[in-house]
């Protein structure tokens, strides 16, 4: 549902079916609503036939890469004597996501549930919740939920009376948008610092703790026990274009827009109908300028690209960006779109965690550049500059960030050129309409 | 993923020591956190992955993290005092200095900045006389900083006050979220 708002008609909840239900977060609430069911019988299936319907079902991740949960379950070498480990991510720091809040702070047992099934798909008896520091909300609830869990015997020594050893912990990060990144996320978790690690060795090879480890995304994991309770044929028909990209997907949805919130869709939806029909469309008198869909780190696209946009992996990269976590961002009329692409510079700036040299520098060279072109002391060579910059800070460190700041910025100036050009000119945009909404 | 505080500050909150006040160990043999601690080593197999935990026990319990304070976790968890040093520094939300009894921080990432992040920045430092981001208000009651996404966009501006988020604030309602505070 679009919490914080009514369902929309058009939307297919199933993760968010029970956001804004106080009673869903209590272990009678959440088996009331058919919570556990899935795991009960996963604990009885062989790892491997979990893995194989997850397969099946053509679940993709949901925290921005979109590797299929099946494929990467089945990397984990079972059997091999050494203790496995199950990771979830919810460092969620993408600007413009906030799904992962969502699902932890209403229907934290779909999360527990998920987790302990994965965990036993892959052979591991631990699973650690690495969430931000600064979701103490969704830590107190994750908290209280697994405190009930436990003392129901859902998970523990004995998990739900099959035997098997399954135990879920919170872990609390403390500020550091690198840490989603999983091989940074196994770093911070071992006590270090959340630098990421050079790959490989892969997680499923050597992770945490270095062991085999699996690192999933929160909303991927609370979706599998929906998948093993209505089947992986279920799933898979959940798909109105391309047949890679199945199921329901969660899209966290702000900016300038009439009704910001969490929405739930099938995968293949067009995003024009998803934009101005669910979402409400523009504010009054003013019009969408540009959209930034799948979190910060993904390419800017204008209204004529977005609207041709069916909304899944496919859909997205056809249109030249990435639905990575769903998280998107609406500028308007009234934005100026070079102090937007300043302000989110600054956040890769300071995010960077300054192992590699590409974004150490890059990433406030960039920040330098833009700003001084805001300030309108900018010179045409430094668009230029950018470009160059940009080309230099990809694909050439050791994780992401890197690229994901030059992303946005260069397609951002590649088609609103004239909004970076006027600003040069010395002529304020007519656009720089600061701090309005 | 806050920008720390830049300065040290002059705060004593209910729970917070000055910088010249002595530390006050927190895994005294015995105690509670001592407890707590050890049985959170237990669900890792190598005790060092219970730093950052046990960093904020120390913070919630002495308000910030001083020197004095690394070496008192480092020898529980078997490093030295450099490294929870490293680890320390690495993330934002570990003061190093004092901050005011009430830790303000206004995500202004461009979601937010989409909804007017700046201007409930400049509310704040006003109503609270705060000087600039990062120093604390003279009677030690407030600390305002930029952070940096919150992951609540949808509901901008999320402005973090110690522990608890406060959605949708705008200039206007400044003044009543500080008035509720004390």
């Amino acid at each position: 549902m679009g919490y914080p708002h009514k369902s929309h008609p058009r939307e297919t909840p199933i993760l968010s079916k029970h956001f804004g239900e106080p009673e869903a977060r209590t272990l009678d609430g959440w088996k009331a609503r058919g919570g556990y069911k899935a795991l009960q019988q996963a604990l009885h299936m062989e790892p491997t036939a979990i893995t194989e319907i997850v397969k099946a079902s053509g679940l993709r991740g949901r925290g921005g890469a979109g590797f299929p949960t099946g494929l990467k379950w089945s990397f984990m070498k079972l059997g091999d004597g050494k203790p496995h480990y199950l990771c979830c991510n919810a460092d969620e720091s993408e600007p413009g996501t906030f799904k992962d809040r969502e699902i932890m702070r209403w229907t934290p047992h779909a999360l527990i549930e998920g987790c302990a099934i994965a965990a036993h798909a892959i052979g591991a008896e631990t699973a650690y919740i690495y969430i931000r520091g600064e979701f103490t909300e969704p830590i107190r609830v994750m908290e209280a939920a697994l405190a009930e869990a436990r003392a129901a015997g859902i998970i523990g020594k004995n998990a739900m009376g099959s035997g098997k050893r399954v135990d879920v912990w919170v872990h609390k990060g403390a500020g550091a948008y690198i840490c989603g990144e999983e091989t940074a996320l196994m770093n911070s978790l071992e006590g270090k610092r959340g630098n990421p690690r050079i790959k490989p060795p892969f997680p499923a090879v050597s992770g945490l703790f270095g062991m085999p480890t699996t690192i999933n995304n929160v909303e991927t994991l609370a979706a599998v026990p929906h998948i093993l309770n209505n089947g992986a044929e279920w799933y898979k028909a959940m798909c109105l274009s391309n047949p890679k990209s199945t199921g329901s997907k969660l899209y966290s949805v702000c900016g300038n827009v009439a009704k910001p919130g969490n929405y739930e869709v099938v995968m293949g939806f067009s995003f024009k109908e998803f934009l101005y029909d669910l979402c409400g469309g523009p504010l009054p008198g003013r019009k969408f300028k540009a959209i930034i869909p799948g979190g910060s780190s993904v390419p800017t696209m204008n209204m004529e690209e977005a609207e041709a946009t069916l909304m899944d992996y496919e859909g997205f990269v056809a249109q030249g960006t990435m639905l990575g976590s769903g998280g998107v961002i609406i500028f308007d009329d009234a934005q100026s779109l070079p102090r937007q692409m300043a302000r989110l510079a600054r956040f890769y700036a300071h995010e960077s965690c300054a192992q590699c040299t590409q974004c150490r520098e890059g990433t406030a060279w960039m920040t330098k550049i833009l700003e001084r072109i805001v300030a309108g002391q900018g010179t045409y060579e430094d668009l230029d500059t950018i470009f160059d910059l940009s080309e230099m800070m990809t694909g050439k460190t050791i994780c992401v960030l890197s690229d994901s700041c030059g992303a946005p910025v260069v397609s951002a100036i590649q088609k609103f050129r004239p909004e970076f050009e006027a600003l040069i000119k010395g002529k304020r945009s007519s656009t720089v309409a600061v701090g309005a909404r | 993923m806050s920008h720390g505080p830049s300065a040290p500050g002059t705060a004593a909150g209910a729970h917070a020591h000055g910088h010249d006040a002595p530390y006050e160990p927190v895994f005294t043999p015995g105690s509670a956190r001592s407890k707590e601690l050890a049985e959170l080593i237990t669900r890792y197999p190598d005790k060092r992955a219970a730093l950052l935990p046990a960093l904020w026990m120390v913070q919630n319990d002495r308000g910030w993290i001083s020197e004095a304070a690394m070496m008192e976790v480092g020898d529980q968890l078997g490093c030295t005092a450099a490294y929870v040093k490293g680890v320390v520094t690495f993330y934002t939300m570990y003061h190093q200095h004092p901050v005011g009894k009430h830790f303000i921080q206004v995500c202004t990432t461009s979601p937010c900045l989409c909804a007017g992040a700046d201007k409930v920045v400049e509310a704040f430092l006003e109503k609270t006389g705060c000087k600039e981001l990062g120093l604390t208000s003279p009677d030690g009651k407030y600390t305002v900083i930029e952070v940096e996404c919150l992951g609540a966009c949808g509901f901008a501006t999320p402005v973090q006050i110690n522990e608890d988020y406060v959605e949708n604030v705008t200039p206007e309602k400044v003044p009543e979220i500080l008035a509720g505070l004390e």
